[in-house]
C-alpha cells in the first residue's frame, strides 16, 4: 500500500462521508431552500473528492479525462440547477418565512415597486 | 485497502437509501426533484469508487454522460413542470 493509495482511501472515504451528510441534509431539513443547499454544495465537493481518487488510482490512463470532464460539468451544471430550484422555491412560497434571517427578493421587489410583496 | 472499499460502499447505499426516503416522501415536486438530483450525485460518486476500485475505465463515460443528463432532466423538470402550490401557506404569507 503505497502513499498513493492513501491519499486515494481518504479522498474516497472523504467523498462517501460528503454525500451521505448530504443525504441525510436533503432528509432532514425543514423546507425547500435548505434540502437545495444540502443536495448542491456538500454534494458537489462529494462527488469532486471522488473523482480525484479515482484519477489518482486511474493515473496514467488515458479515460482520467472522462474523470475531469465530469467534474467539469458538474461543477458549471450545479449552480444552474440550484439556481432554477431556488428560484421557483421562492416564488411559490415553499420556503419558511420564519426561518429567513433576511428576505433580499422581498427587499429588492419591494424597492422596485412599492406596495407589492414580491409575488410577479 | 478492501476495507476502504467496503466502508465506501456502505456509506453510499446508505446514502442512496436515505435519499430514496425524501424521493418518495417529499411534500412537494421541487423537494422530489432536489432528492433525484441527489440519488444521481450519489450514483455518479458510486461509479467513480467503482472505477477506482475495479481499475476499470469503461465506465468513467457512462459518468461524463449522467453528469450531463441529470442536467438536461432537473432543468427540464424545473421548467416544464405543474407547479403545485400549498394554498395555505401561500395564504399564510401573504398574510
Amino acid at each position: 500500500m503505497s502513499a498513493l493509495d492513501v491519499v486515494t482511501a481518504v479522498l474516497v472515504l472523504g467523498g462517501s462521508t460528503l454525500a451521505l451528510t448530504a443525504a441525510i441534509g436533503v432528509v432532514r431539513f425543514p423546507d425547500t431552500l435548505t434540502r437545495m443547499h444540502a443536495a448542491t454544495k456538500p454534494q458537489v465537493l462529494g462527488l469532486l473528492l471522488v473523482l480525484a481518487g479515482a484519477a489518482i488510482r486511474l493515473r496514467g490512463n488515458a479515460d482520467v479525462g472522462m474523470l475531469i470532464l465530469a467534474g467539469l460539468f458538474t461543477l458549471i451544471t450545479a449552480p444552474v440547477v440550484a439556481n432554477r430550484v431556488g428560484q421557483l422555491a421562492y416564488r411559490e412560497q415553499n420556503i419558511r418565512d420564519d426561518l429567513l434571517t433576511r428576505d433580499e427578493m422581498l427587499e429588492f421587489a419591494e424597492e422596485r415597486e412599492p406596495g407589492t410583496n414580491g409575488q410577479d | 485497502m478492501i476495507i476502504v472499499w467496503i466502508i465506501a460502499a456502505v456509506m453510499l447505499t446508505t446514502a442512496a437509501a436515505v435519499t430514496m426516503f425524501r424521493l418518495l416522501a417529499g411534500p412537494s415536486t421541487l423537494d422530489r426533484l432536489v432528492a433525484l438530483d441527489t440519488l444521481v450525485a450519489v450514483t455518479m460518486c458510486a461509479i467513480g469508487t467503482w472505477a477506482a476500485f475495479s481499475l476499470d475505465t469503461t465506465v468513467t463515460y457512462g459518468l461524463t454522460a449522467l453528469a450531463l443528463i441529470s442536467f438536461v432532466g432537473s432543468v427540464s423538470v424545473a421548467r416544464f413542470r405543474v407547479p403545485d402550490t400549498d394554498k395555505r401557506r401561500a395564504a399564510r404569507r401573504l398574510r
